[in-house]
């Protein structure tokens, strides 16, 4: 992968993006979902992140409608994929004749505090696992079936289902020892500036969280809520799939989904996040 | 809505092969604050051409980051950069040429794209769709639409 030097802009704006902020986002704001479960929503930015003083979810940044959808599991039009995720669990498929239940049981039980410590370190692979590659490495090495699609509908379904389970949970990814340099290579490429807008994450997410760029409010770009329902094009999106449509907008060439890049990226920003609470499946437009 | 409609990019390439010579990018000699002197293509810029450029999406895009009250009548004004209200009184013609075409020159690191700059850019894309550029990558916009762009920002006085 070749890593170019960023630039950075250290301007008045992030000043402004600070003052603005404080002036469009309800701070008092709390997130509580099914009267229950009490959402870290604004918390102190972790050390690695040097330029954040507090780490915010996006889910601040959004309409009051469309905040209100996901504070009921009812109302959150997300939870039928944590259902259909549950039928895909209890399914069987593959050479060997087994479902995830066959191994894993009550999803409950043995997927609590998972989602909140991806991506992670796999020790026999060698390698930094997202869940999606976790998930498709039982498929095809305890199943024997095929690799769900890496932002696939199934795969959404799935990473959902796994997700809910630690929802409320704090995000609390590791940084250090076998993952440093992967970690590393995605905080280069969060600040690259790709494209011919020449844009990196950094611009519009840290630079700009609480402004208005056109239409959209933006947010800091977390991912403790993934996978997001999007009322946009009403259905389940994954962190990668979200990932793309970013870089794109950059007039960039993208990275593909499931990449080293975005593996290493969504690692780093997963970090950005450690102290919020996991809120898949989460609502935005 | 993001691809430039092949009719109308026909039009400016035919427009432009009327013109002398527009500068290219490469050649252009900005002053040490970033302005650019002369014209880059020798035409008058077209004020009403130029609003245009600046509220569509696939062009310059200008309201996504700033607010102007003169295009009130176009929603959704973005607050990344400064009103442009009054942009007129603050810069001359030859400061805002150099802003638009490449505004790093004036505000070293900005966030606000460069528009007319060839090369230098890493992983270009094809527009809008994701995929790699295929070849060299026209400028975002031609020379006569930052010319164009300028005229239109001079009319932006308090
Ligand atoms: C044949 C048994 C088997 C089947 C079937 C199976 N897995 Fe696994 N799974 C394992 C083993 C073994 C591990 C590694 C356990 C460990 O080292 O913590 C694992 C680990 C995982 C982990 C990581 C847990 C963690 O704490 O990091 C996830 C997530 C997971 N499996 C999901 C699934 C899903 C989803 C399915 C169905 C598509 C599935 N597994 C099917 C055996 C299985
Ligand atoms: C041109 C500005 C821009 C750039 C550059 C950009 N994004 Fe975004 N991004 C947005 C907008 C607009 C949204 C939708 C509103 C929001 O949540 O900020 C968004 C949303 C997101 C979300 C969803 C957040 C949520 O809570 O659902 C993530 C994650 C994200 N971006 C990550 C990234 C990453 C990683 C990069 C760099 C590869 C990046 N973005 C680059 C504009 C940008
Ligand atoms: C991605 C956001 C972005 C876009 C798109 C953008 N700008 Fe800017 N612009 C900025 C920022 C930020 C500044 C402030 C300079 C700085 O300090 O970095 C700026 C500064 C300016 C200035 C000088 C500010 C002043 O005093 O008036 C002008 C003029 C300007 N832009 C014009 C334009 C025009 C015309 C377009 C469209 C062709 C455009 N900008 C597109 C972000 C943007």
């Amino acid at each position: 992968m070749t890593i170019h030097v960023a630039t950075r802009a250290t301007t008045g704006i992030a000043l402004a993006a600070g003052l603005a902020f404080a002036a469009t986002a309800d701070e008092t704001a709390n997130l509580i979902v099914n009267e229950e479960i009490e959402m870290v929503t604004h918390t102190a930015a972790p050390a690695h992140v040097e330029n954040l003083d507090e780490i915010v979810s996006g889910w601040v940044f959004r309409s009051a409608e469309t905040q209100s959808l996901q504070m009921d599991d009812f109302d959150n039009p997300g939870m039928i994929f944590v259902d259909q995720g549950m039928d895909q669990w209890n399914e069987v498929a593959g050479t060997a004749g087994n479902s995830c239940a066959t191994c894993h049981e009550d999803v409950a039980v043995t997927m609590a505090g998972v989602r909140s410590v991806y991506p992670k370190w796999n020790e026999e692979a060698g390698e930094v696992r997202t869940l999606a590659m976790q998930i498709n490495d039982c498929r095809e090495n305890q199943m024997g079936a095929e690799p769900y699609k890496y932002t696939g509908g199934e795969m959404a379904n799935m990473e959902a289902l796994i997700s809910v389970q630690s929802r409320g949970m704090p995000v609390d990814v590791a940084i250090d020892g076998p993952v440093q340099a992967t970690w590393e290579a995605g905080k280069e490429l969060y600040y690259t500036r790709t494209g011919q807008l020449e844009l990196s994450c950094a611009n519009c997410h840290e630079d700009n969280y609480g402004n208005m760029i056109r239409a959209d409010h933006l947010s800091q770009g977390q991912i403790n809520g993934f996978p997001v329902y999007r009322l946009k094009n009403a259905k389940l999106n994954t962190a990668h799939a979200r990932f793309k449509g970013c870089v794109r907008d950059t007039r960039a060439e993208t990275y593909k989904p499931g990449s080293d890049e975005f593996v290493a990226l969504e690692l780093y920003v997963a970090s950005r996040g450690n102290g919020l609470s996991v809120e898949a499946p989460s609502v935005r437009n | 809505m993001r691809l430039i409609p092949t009719a109308l990019a026909v039009a400016a390439l035919a427009t432009g092969a009327a013109f002398a010579n527009p500068v290219k990018p490469a050649e252009i000699q900005f002053d040490d604050y970033g302005a650019i002197a002369t014209s880059l293509t020798g035409v008058a810029g077209d004020a009403a051409n130029g609003r245009d450029v600046m509220i569509t999406r696939s062009k310059g895009n200008c309201v996504a980051c700033h607010a102007v009250t003169a295009l009130a009548d176009i929603p959704f004004h973005g607050e990344v950069g400064p009103t442009l209200d009054g942009a007129a009184d603050r810069w001359g013609e030859a400061d805002l040429r150099g802003l638009v075409a490449n505004a790093k020159m004036t505000f070293e690191g900005t966030i606000m794209p460069a528009f007319y700059k060839g090369s230098g850019y890493i992983r270009p894309g094809d527009g809008y769709t994701g995929d790699a550029a295929v070849g060299e990558l026209p400028p975002i916009l031609t020379a006569q639409e930052i010319e164009d762009v300028v005229a239109y920002l001079l009319t932006l006085k308090e």
